[in-house]
């Protein structure tokens, strides 16, 4: 694999801004009237955004679920923003009107974020058949999670894409949940790429915390995408190191799967590799924790300053 | 009196009939192994009761537990399944409203449903309006379907019963505001019937007519307008179908004003339909224009202060009834 220098910097980066993003939320989410709703973070699938957006363009649209903090991240968005979002301030990327669970960024091409498991798909497709009916340069990767692969729209969005030959790209991170249910229990079969083969494109099995890999395997879906040839079905075997939200005490997880996982991390596993091939030195990795936690820092700040909404703001946005 | 948040409730309610009825099993996302581990939910503890054969977890395709539940109603048994969030039930909508609710008249009355579909509904935890969206006027709108949206925990306990034994599809809406605040529940055993209305608060001087998370917000306005001598009649509707039109259109007779109070948005909300009602047949009664109080015409917004505005409360209710007093 010849993957740009930069690039690799790239995805390092957008991992550790992403952990430390998660990390700050962790600690948050617990103080008493601080953030309101549930809690929902990425904490260990971080490679699937990285590496995902990485292979991506500006132009390029992602369609992003309930579990999107380190999608929209990687894909450039402000962590001010965000952030605030998260906290439901005036100054948060939706002004209030989301929270956490459909944070919506059109600025970084994420313009239609969904909280309803599976709705992720269709709106892909409808959205990478505007790319291929203006004949626009660009590409629709969809997000969402293996649960999400057992709602119809899921059978029905990708054999539209693949009759229509859309430019899509579906990454189904998978987690091994959904919920409180493990992959084997609310599916039979093994691989979630082999549901491909059903509607007749590439399925794809992708070490999901292997970041150069899922670049590599993205960028490859893209090119095929910009190619005519269609779309494809990415699945990342990821791990949800964290409960579904910080509320679920994540009884039904085995301690040693999790610690297991954790080994896997992929944030080491990459920031190990770039020294070693000595793309970047130690200092330069402490430099890239140091900023992180900086800019996390900042965004935290900006959030808690910020004011809430005016109440009547609510009237507001519901019609253009 | 032992007392329960509404969540206990239905698990007594769900356990009670189980045991009384091996064709009562129940379906859907988490009923079984969930994410809670809280005995104020509704399903908490069933599968180590009743085993994985009756409490069924499915994976998230709403479809095919609402279509689970309309098959296997047909064969006889008595499925209760859950959807999780009021806005989900989009996804179960075609097995509900083009089957459950049809498929009998379909049949020319030969066929039968008796299913129960329970959603948590309600906004007030931040969530978001893809969490929080009242759409139980949806299913009122559609003939076929029995419409239930308890109040109290007692109510639910003892509706739920009779939504189990109805042999047509019942819509059972639960507002989780209301499963964390125990209240009052009898010990024995009960059944409270669907289409019959209850007054929870008797007065001289106006109705409210309202349902589900709103009748607390009626009740605390009620008190302190008594305060002040206006007494508020709080009509709990319980059933929104069957509508129990006499016991809304005595209650107006008697005190001659009317408001309609409900979380759900205004327009096309079902408080209209009770505004048609008396303007149809209790016309005369009536002293002053009656009154919607109702959540705006937006989607539930997730920040805290615009959530606030959204939810009609106490103060919205007093103002109603001041200006038609
Ligand atoms: C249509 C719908 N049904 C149920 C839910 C509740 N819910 C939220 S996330 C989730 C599990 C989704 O699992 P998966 O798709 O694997 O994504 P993950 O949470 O693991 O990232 C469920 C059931 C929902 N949001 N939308």
């Amino acid at each position: 694999m010849n993957i740009p220098r930069k690039k690799q910097q790239e995805m390092l980066w957008t991992m550790i801004l992403s952990r430390k993003f998660s990390d700050s939320l962790v600690e948050l989410c617990r103080i008493e009237g601080k953030i309101p709703g549930m809690m929902i973070l990425s904490t260990g699938q971080e490679a699937v955004g990285s590496g995902v957006c990485a292979a991506l363009k500006q132009d390029d649209v992602i369609i992003t679920n309930h579990r999107s903090h380190h999608h929209l991240l990687a894909k450039g968005a402000d962590p001010k923003g965000l952030m605030a979002e998260i906290f439901c301030k005036k100054t948060g990327c939706n002004k209030g009107k989301s929270g956490t669970l459909h944070l919506t960024v059109p600025e970084v091409n994420a313009p239609c974020t969904t909280t309803v498991v599976g709705a992720t798909l269709p709106i892909a497709v409808g959205r990478a058949f505007a790319q291929q009916y203006t004949q626009e340069q660009a590409v629709t990767v969809c997000f969402f999670g293996d649960g999400a692969a057992d709602e119809g729209s899921f059978h029905e969005a990708l054999n539209l894409a693949a009759l229509w030959q859309l430019p899509v790209i579906f990454v189904c991170e998978n987690n091994l949940y959904a919920g409180a249910q493990r992959y084997e229990e609310h599916t039979r079969v093994k691989d979630m790429a082999e549901r491909a083969r059903a509607y007749d494109m590439p399925g794809i099995i992708v070490d999901g915390n292997d970041a150069p890999a899922v670049y590599q395997a993205a960028l490859e879906a893209r090119q095929r995408a910009l190619d005519g040839q269609g779309p494809t079905l990415m699945e990342c075997k990821t791990y949800r190191c964290r409960g579904h939200g910080e509320q679920d005490p994540q009884h039904y997880q085995p301690r040693d799967e999790i610690r297991a996982w954790q080994e896997k991390c992929p944030i080491p596993r990459l920031s190990n590799m770039l020294i070693a091939s000595g793309i970047i030195n130690s200092a330069e990795l402490q430099e890239m924790e140091s900023m992180a936690e900086s800019i996390v820092q900042e965004a935290v700040r900006f959030a808690e300053e910020s004011p809430y909404p005016e109440p009547r703001e609510a009237l507001e946005d519901v019609y253009v | 009196m032992q007392k329960l948040g509404m969540g206990q409730a239905v698990n007594q309610a769900l356990k009670e009939e189980m045991q009384r009825d091996p064709n009562v099993f129940i379906a859907g996302e988490g009923v079984g192994v969930s994410i809670h581990v809280n005995p104020m939910f509704p399903t908490h503890g069933l599968l180590e009761e009743f085993g994985p054969g009756r409490v069924k977890d499915t994976p998230v395709s709403e479809a095919a537990i609402a279509g689970l539940a309309v098959g296997a109603a047909e064969a006889g048994l008595k499925p209760v399944v859950e959807i999780m969030f009021n806005p989900f039930f989009t996804l179960a909508s075609d097995m509900i409203v083009n089957h459950a609710a049809k498929l009998r008249y379909l049949s020319g009355g030969k066929s039968s449903f008796p299913l129960v579909v329970r959603i948590k509904s309600g906004a007030g935890f931040g969530a978001g309006c893809q969490h929080s969206h009242n759409l139980e006027a949806w299913t009122a709108h559609c003939p076929g379907l029995k419409v239930v949206m308890p109040a109290t925990a007692a109510d639910a306990k003892g509706l739920l019963k009779s939504a189990i034994r109805d042999d047509n599809p019942v819509i059972f809406i639960e507002h989780m505001g209301l499963y964390f605040a125990p209240m009052p529940v009898p010990e024995q055993e009960y059944l409270t019937p669907l289409g019959q209305a209850d007054i929870k608060r008797q007065g001289r001087d106006l109705t409210v007519v309202t349902w589900s998370g709103m009748l607390g917000v009626a009740m605390g306005a009620a008190e302190k307008l008594s305060q002040e001598g206006i007494e508020m009649e709080i009509v709990d509707l319980r059933t929104l179908t069957p509508l129990d039109r006499e016991t809304i259109l005595t209650s107006v007779e008697k005190t001659g004003r009317l408001i309609v109070l409900h979380e759900a948005t205004r327009t096309g909300g079902f408080g209209g339909e009770i505004a048609a009602v008396v303007m149809e047949e209790g016309f005369r009664y009536l002293k002053a224009p009656l009154r919607r109080v109702t959540g705006p015409d937006i989607p539930v917004p997730a920040s805290p202060p615009l959530e606030k505005f959204y939810i009609p409360d106490q103060n919205d209710l007093i103002k109603a009834a001041r200006e038609i007093m």
